[in-house]
């Protein structure tokens, strides 16, 4: 396929001459898939921006049930965040370690990190379900609605992130650090560092200022 | 389908460096940057949970504009130091599709909180009869 088309291209820009409405030397990045799951990461923002505004609308809706100021457990969100950033920066360690080619290291940090993955969702489960146990489940208010929505897309993220983190290790562990594992790793790394950038705004614009006023 | 053959001479020689890192790396991260990075994040992100959780500045629109200050300064930190942005990778495409993006975000937020905060204003039973006798 990729023949024909490249023999199409040679003989029509044979045949024209001067006339070319193509660049016979196409620039092709050495990053593609880095720069095409950057794409992706653009796109899930926007899913994110869209969940946000509902909240923004939604958030002060309580019919009459808590606020959240009543139910957020600031200590609790604090914890949270610190698991979601020192993960980050053991995923760096792990990605300084995949630069060295460094196989073991790598997997130690990318473990670590996996853990502290679990102990963020382990804490989000915990307040979900204390949540819903208290009857503040999802179908209480549109504040609650769209709080479970929200927290809840960006836990699912997490979720998948780890079940992609664990993939990795056992392929970079039967594979060794190839190029083509690189390039997955450093896709993950743009994944999880992604999350931690919307998890910012969640604790500030859904937590910190729920707690206002 | 001719990025395949473009791109097979090099992922032929894993263990050629020079390649290697044109084809993993986003930017070279280091220690110093991930480092300065974190630290920066742990300040930025303790000093808006201190402010609320002592009870906040004078007024709560106050605070709220400042945590929110301090998110913006966190995700620049962020992009930086961790998803390591700059206006040079893939040749800037990176930074323009970012920009592309935020200004979807800005319209998306901002529009619809403002829409929406005039329109539970403009809902309430006074101001449906005022308009009503407005009407002509």
């Amino acid at each position: 396929m990729s023949d024909t088309h490249a023999h199409a291209i040679a003989s029509d820009a044979h045949a024209s001459g001067p006339l070319q409405f193509h660049l016979t030397h196409e620039h092709h990045s050495e990053n593609g898939t880095l720069l095409g799951f950057w794409m992706y990461l653009m796109s899930d923002c926007l899913i994110f921006a869209c969940l946000f505004a509902v909240y923004g609308v939604l958030g002060r809706s309580y019919a009459g049930g808590p606020s959240g100021a009543d139910v957020f457990e600031l200590p609790l969100v604090a914890l949270n965040t610190s698991m979601l950033l020192l993960s980050s920066i053991t995923y760096g360690f792990g990605i300084l370690e995949m630069q060295r080619n460094r196989l073991r290291p790598m997997l130690v940090w990318l473990g670590i990190t996996g853990l502290f993955g679990l102990a963020f969702l382990s804490l989000e489960m915990y307040e979900f379900l204390h949540l819903i146990h208290e009857g503040n489940g999802p179908q209480r208010s549109a504040f609650l609605s769209s709080f479970f929505t929200l927290v809840g897309t960006h836990g699912l993220h997490v979720t998948f992130g780890i079940v992609w983190l664990i993939t990795l290790m056992v392929q970079t562990g039967k594979l060794g650090l190839t190029t083509e594992n690189k390039r997955r790793l450093m896709c993950l790394s743009m994944f999880w560092h992604f999350l931690d950038v919307v998890w910012i705004g969640v604790f500030t614009f859904v937590y910190l200022m729920g707690v206002l006023k | 389908m001719s990025t395949h053959t473009d791109l097979i001479p090099q992922e032929g020689h894993p263990d050629n460096h020079g390649h290697n890192h044109h084809d993993t790396g986003a930017g070279h991260s280091t220690l110093k940057g991930y480092m300065t990075g974190f630290i920066l994040s742990v300040i930025l992100t303790a000093i808006p949970f201190w402010i609320v959780m002592s009870g906040g500045l004078h007024t709560s629109g106050m605070t709220a504009l400042v945590i929110l200050a301090f998110a913006a300064v966190q995700i620049v930190v962020h992009m930086i130091y961790f998803l390591h942005m700059n206006s040079k990778s893939e040749g800037g495409w990176t930074l323009l599709a970012l920009i592309f993006t935020i200004v979807l975000v800005v319209i998306t937020l901002s529009g619809s909180i403002w829409v929406m905060y005039h329109l539970n204003h403009n809902m309430m039973p006074s101001m449906m009869e005022q308009q009503m006798q407005n009407m002509p």
